[in-house]
């Protein structure tokens, strides 16, 4: 077929410009009736206000580097708060000279994080590398052999506490989480309602009241003579609540799998652990990734709580430099500072959480 | 016949196979071998802390919650003094718990929801600020969020003898919010029996509109009736006892404000921040209750003619809300699990006043009991009325 020619036909009539470019954008999506376009005014009235000022006190009257005095002299935010203390901040009372060791831990799990965004790298190789991971992490932050110095984990604090907290967290409420679905899941009346009993109860009550269990309970549990570091306690708390929440996760998944996936596997004569690990988890599993996720999310916000029973997570540690009378009254450039970390975190596994829904 | 065979195939089997291989035995068996371990660990727990709070000599029971407390608290609903016992005190944090809870679930619901409209919004820049809002708040830990409002609210605003007055009789300080209230007048509780009369009213004009629409077909504006009653009945009470107008003004008195209506720093920092970290997620829940009822149902509607109005209130949003109730119950008990955090900031609420009950008591585990069941008890009561409502507005099927 020949192409058309517009020659002999009538000239072709562009549409008109206010409906092209820039100014047909401005008008499609912001001027359209007059409601939208009052919307519009009044939104752009209050970035008017605030913007300029907000710019004005954080960057062009901002002190990036200078004394507690030299803060107050200046009158704009004071970001030296967050540059002098940064490394208190991050890693709290680990010794200053071996602060290498929860920077590398820090560099290890982003990087392992960042390999583990592709569904295609998922695969047994992987998941030896997060095995080999968390052990180098598991040996580095207490040290003690190859010639590391031993690090009491009393001192562990800042970034590395919320991360260790979390991810060791997650690691082991994983598995406990899977049996209790499956408990809830079960024929056996007492192993299902003590399953049901365990998951609402704990879902039930705040994570603090936990955390209250962990440091002022958990001691009076053990035998005369036996203590536990109350970090570790700490993380006890933090697994218990959060395979309760990771069980009902699971359940979904396993209620999504049809039945006939079920009989098919016990037909084939396959008993119950066979059927389970061999036919039902793999696939109840895959659905849940995203949901699991957004547990991880919600474990990484939460371990801030530690503060509460005194750890020195991150925020712990940004409240004993705003005890410090020289930075006193900088609360805000210094939350603000702890408010981006956490951000930067929870934002990048959430876009994973909602490319992975689309993407399964 | 079917049933007859699979009966008597069990009953040759149970004779034919050893017990290990029979599921249902082995069921048993596997289940009395799990109960006595927990039982057994129950036990043992039970032994190595009596032993132990003997040792310590702590004492044990709810006794103490019938001795004097000894420890004021900063803001009570109720009459409280430190020579009251310990289980008035657990009483005025449980009320402060319900308090700051019941506050910020309305306000939640309001701002999220207007939030989630706005997010599907046609208007760009809207739609891109409530997106922004949502992000930042959902991502953010409520805890770290909470101290910032409290550090912004202690730092940043002045002292009382320096106090903000964006409008007369209402100042902001680092002591609080205070503002002026109407002095009391026995006009204000003759005005609450019209509205709740107003309201018993609206309801019984409400049933008689639909009544009659069904019978005849002629609607009545039933709503709009009703919401005038409820604004015109106590304000014609408040005009015919003389329109009393008086108000009660926050005055500095010593080092503080005194009278009017005055919010803590405190109570404003926990309330601001559970709202705005809980709105985010209500509103992600209203976006995708909206953005499932599918675009035919408002054409459906179009279609047959209703007004724009009318289509939202009987076809779009009875429909987003039963998408929207279920996760939005599960929001409102986060928001009351997390008003515990108010012990970080100094709010007295029921986890506050327990902690320092366990301090000066040292028993730690009827303290740990009695947070967890406030708030077992809080969730089970709100789910029941959840349940409640879910049912009500469940699709009724033909």
């Amino acid at each position: 077929m020949e192409p058309l020619s517009s020659e002999g036909m009538g000239e072709i009539l562009s549409p008109p410009a206010t409906t092209l470019g820039f100014v047909g954008w401005v008008r499609r999506n912001l001027f359209n009736g007059i409601f939208n376009s009052l919307v519009t005014m009044v939104v752009l009235a209050v970035l008017m206000a605030f913007v300029p000022r907000f710019i004005k006190w954080a960057l062009l009257d901002g002190v990036w580097y200078s004394s507690g005095q030299g803060c107050r002299e200046a009158g704009g935010a004071c970001w030296s708060v967050v540059t002098r203390n940064l490394r208190f901040i991050l890693f709290g009372f680990y010794p200053y000279e071996q602060q290498w060791r929860p920077v590398l831990c820090v560099g290890l799990f982003m990087g392992l994080f960042a390999f583990s965004r592709k569904p295609r790298h998922w695969n047994r190789r992987l998941l030896y590398a997060w095995g080999t991971g968390l052990l180098i992490m598991g040996v580095l932050m207490p040290g003690g052999i190859f010639g590391l110095d031993y690090i009491e984990p009393a001192r562990w604090g800042g970034i590395c506490l919320t991360l260790l907290l979390s991810l060791f967290g997650l690691t082991a409420a994983y598995p406990l989480g899977v049996i209790l679905a499956l408990g809830r899941q079960s024929k056996l009346p007492v192993v299902k309602s003590l399953s049901v009993i365990y998951i609402e109860l704990i879902r039930g009550v705040p994570l603090i009241s936990l955390l209250f269990m962990a440091s002022v309970m958990f001691p009076l549990f053990l035998p005369e003579g036996i203590t536990v570091n109350k970090i570790l306690r700490a993380q006890a708390a933090i697994i218990l609540f959060t395979a309760a929440y990771i069980a009902e996760v699971v359940r979904g998944g396993l209620q999504a799998i049809p039945r006939g996936q079920y009989e098919a596997a016990e037909s084939l004569g396959l008993d119950y652990t066979l059927k389970m690990r061999l036919i039902i988890l793999p696939q109840a599993l895959k659905i849940v990734i995203p949901p699991t996720v957004s547990i991880l999310i919600s474990a990484f916000k939460d371990t801030s709580l530690v503060v509460i029973i005194g750890l020195f997570d991150l925020l712990k540690t940004t409240q004993v430099t705003l005890a410090n009378p020289e930075w006193m009254g900088f609360s805000t450039e210094a939350f603000s500072f702890i408010a981006v970390i956490y951000f930067v975190g929870c934002f990048s596994m959430s876009n994973l959480s909602r490319r992975l829904e689309r993407e399964l | 016949m079917a049933e007859d065979l699979s009966a008597g195939n069990d009953a040759s089997a149970s004779e034919a196979v050893p017990f290990w291989h029979d599921p249902a035995k082995r069921g048993m068996a596997f289940q009395a071998a799990f109960l006595i371990l927990v039982l057994t660990m129950g036990y043992v727990l039970f032994t190595i802390t009596r032993g132990n709070l003997e040792r310590q000599s702590i004492a044990t029971g709810f006794d103490f919650l019938t001795r004097e407390a000894g420890f004021e608290i900063g803001e009570s609903l109720i009459a409280y003094s430190a020579a009251n016992t310990y289980a008035r005190a657990l009483v005025v944090g449980i009320l402060n718990t319900l308090k700051v809870a019941v506050i910020g679930i309305v306000m939640t619901v309001v701002l999220g929801g207007l939030v989630g409209v706005a997010r599907l919004s046609a208007n760009w820049l809207l739609a891109r600020l409530a997106a922004a809002y949502i992000e930042v708040l959902q991502n953010i830990p409520i805890l770290l969020q909470l101290f910032f409002w409290y550090a912004i609210f202690r730092e940043v605003l002045p002292s009382p003898r320096q106090t903000m007055n964006p409008i007369a009789g209402v100042y902001f300080n680092n002591r609080g919010f205070f503002f002026p209230v109407p002095k009391h007048d026995p006009a204000h509780e003759m005005m609450a029996a019209a509205f709740v009369a107003a309201w018993v009213a609206g309801l019984f004009l409400r049933r008689w509109a639909r009544r009659r629409q069904d019978l005849t077909g002629r609607t009545f504006p039933g709503w709009t009736c009703s919401v005038l009653l409820l604004l015109l009945f106590p304000f014609g009470v408040w005009l015919a006892f003389g329109a009393p107008s008086a108000m009660e003004i926050p005055q500095l008195k010593g080092f503080n404000f005194e009278g009017g209506l005055s919010i803590s720093p405190e109570f404003g920092a926990l309330l601001l921040g559970l709202v705005l970290y809980t709105s985010a997620f209500v509103a992600e829940i209203v976006r995708a209750g909206i953005q499932a009822v599918s675009h035919g149902q408002t054409e459906a509607a179009m279609s047959i003619g209703l007004r724009p109005s009318l289509v939202l209130s009987l076809i779009v949003l009875p429909q987003a809300l039963r998408v929207i109730i279920p996760p939005l119950t599960s929001q409102m008990l986060n928001l009351t699990k997390n008003s515990s955090l108010a012990v970080a900031i100094g709010y007295p609420d029921v986890v506050s006043v327990v902690n320092t009950t366990i301090n000066q008591t040292g028993q730690a585990i009827e303290g740990v009991l009695m947070i967890m069941t406030v708030y077992l008890v809080l969730s089970l009561a709100t789910s029941a009325f959840m349940n409640w409502y879910n049912k009500k507005m469940a699709l009724v099927e033909r």
